[in-house]
């Protein structure tokens, strides 16, 4: 990104200064990142980056400026920069969002703009934590098909009313927003976290899925639904717009009627 | 399917121990809980609005309301029957409410067992004490002036 060469023209007419990357509007901001490394102090401590960025540019293009440009120790995950692995949730001005689904321009510039690790997860360096336990209450949710009976030689048939039962709920990208964004799980990490209920949620009302009171079982737990306090942090954290709330509430009607 | 109380959660073992979950008591503790938070809430609504109607607002309202307003109430199974109920319900209510309270605030597991320790107790002793006065309420105190007590 260092080098800006302007984009070739457009075979497509433009209006008159509508196009070309100069005319980007530039801004300055400052980026002020929580840091941390072990290996140096054990001490979180922020530090402020002065950049100058584009109309068009992310969070994620002012974390690469500064690793690329500035301090290469910064570190941060990302993988796909588009909003689909799910890698780079961190808390930007103190809502957790995807960093490459962030647009500068719709910060306030004039104030610094803060980044931090998302919460209730063990930090390892800068803007990375361990995601382990989130995945581990992913996994006892059991996220897969469980199918009685005989494989079928076609397809599962499913008609698009049961598809559409629980598709809001197969959007998930696994990115932690949700959890990490849960004062429950903030609390001593035991809650299941809505992450985890969002992917039960998918299967339970999957019609071909047959492990649906497993799952209900499993999440009638102390730690599990019932800790939800409907808070809503999750579904404003969520950046795929799941309505993650209301697939909680749905899981525990459907917990509160199998059980009476 | 009661057999999924052998279900032994798949782990890493490389994560911190405070994010393993010990596997709690089986039942419907926690859903009953919840389930008592809504209803006991519909009940208070009408519990509470009656009594606030009934003691600040009807007849001379809040003027009204003395040690005789109070003993006439009691005299009533009616009323004592509504008072009775409104103080479990509000307790019982309550006290679940804090301890979810205690639950999501404190982090410690010595920390909430204490504070719900005291909470526990608390409750007891205002259920006790109140459901006994409510049954042994006598309105002729020493020089009551009520007509009753002539
Ligand atoms: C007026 C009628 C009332 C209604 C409809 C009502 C309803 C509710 C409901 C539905 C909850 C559960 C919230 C949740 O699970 O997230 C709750 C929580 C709570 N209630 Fe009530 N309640 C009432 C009166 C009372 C009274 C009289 C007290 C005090 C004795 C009380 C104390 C609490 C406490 C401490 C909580 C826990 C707070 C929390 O979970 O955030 N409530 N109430
Ligand atoms: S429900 Fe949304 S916020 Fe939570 S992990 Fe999935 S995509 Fe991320
Ligand atoms: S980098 Fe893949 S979601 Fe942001």
């Amino acid at each position: 990104m260092s080098t800006e060469v302007s984009e070739p023209a457009s075979k497509v007419d433009l209006a008159p200064g509508a196009s070309g990357s100069g005319e980007i509007p530039q801004f300055d901001i400052t980026l002020r990142v929580r840091r941390y490394d072990p290996e140096v102090s054990e001490e979180a401590y922020w530090e402020d980056f002065e950049l100058t960025m584009y109309g068009t540019d992310r969070v994620l293009d002012a974390l690469h400026k500064v690793k690329w440009e500035i301090d290469g120790s910064l570190s941060f995950r990302r993988s796909c920069a588009h909003g689909v692995c799910g890698s780079d949730a961190m808390r930007i001005n103190g809502r957790n969002r995807l960093a490459c689904k962030t647009l500068l321009k719709d910060l306030d510039t004039a104030k610094p703009i803060t980044v931090e690790a998302i919460k209730g997860l063990p930090v390892e360096k800068d803007l990375i934590v361990d995601m382990e336990p989130f995945f581990q209450s992913y996994r006892e949710i059991m996220p897969f098909l469980v199918a009685k009976g005989h494989e079928p030689s076609a397809e599962r048939y499913q008609s698009p009313e049961d598809r559409e039962r629980y598709d809001d709920t197969t959007k998930c990208i696994l990115c932690a927003a949700c959890t990490s964004s849960c004062p429950v799980f903030w609390t001593d990490g035991q809650y299941f976290g809505p992450a985890a209920i969002v992917n039960a949620h998918r299967f339970i009302f999957d019609s071909r899925d047959d492990a649906g009171d497993m799952r209900l079982e499993i999440l009638n737990d102390k730690e599990g639904v019932w800790r939800c306090r409907t808070t809503f942090n999750c579904s404003e954290a969520c950046p795929r717009g799941i309505q993650v709330t209301k697939a909680i509430a749905e899981v525990k009607q459907a917990v509160l009627t199998r059980s009476i | 399917m009661a057999a999924t109380t052998e279900f032994v959660p798949p782990r890493s073992g490389r994560i911190d121990a405070k994010y393993n979950r010990v596997p709690g008591r089986k039942g419907n503790f926690e859903m009953l809980a919840w389930l008592f938070m809504r209803i006991s809430g519909v009940f208070l609504v009408v519990l509470i609005f009656g009594h606030l109607i009934t003691n600040l607002l009807v007849g001379d309202g809040i003027n009204g309301l003395d040690f005789g307003f109070v003993a006439g109430k009691w005299a009533d199974p009616f009323w004592q029957f509504w008072d009775l109920a409104m103080l479990w319900l509000a307790m019982l209510h309550g006290t679940n409410g804090v301890r979810t309270i205690i639950n999501d605030y404190a982090d410690k597991d010595r920390t909430r067992f204490w504070l719900k320790g005291i909470l526990y107790f608390a409750t007891i002793v205002i259920i006790t004490l109140g459901t006994l006065v409510i049954f042994t309420f006598d309105p002729c105190i020493p020089g009551s002036p009520l007509e009753i007590c002539k």
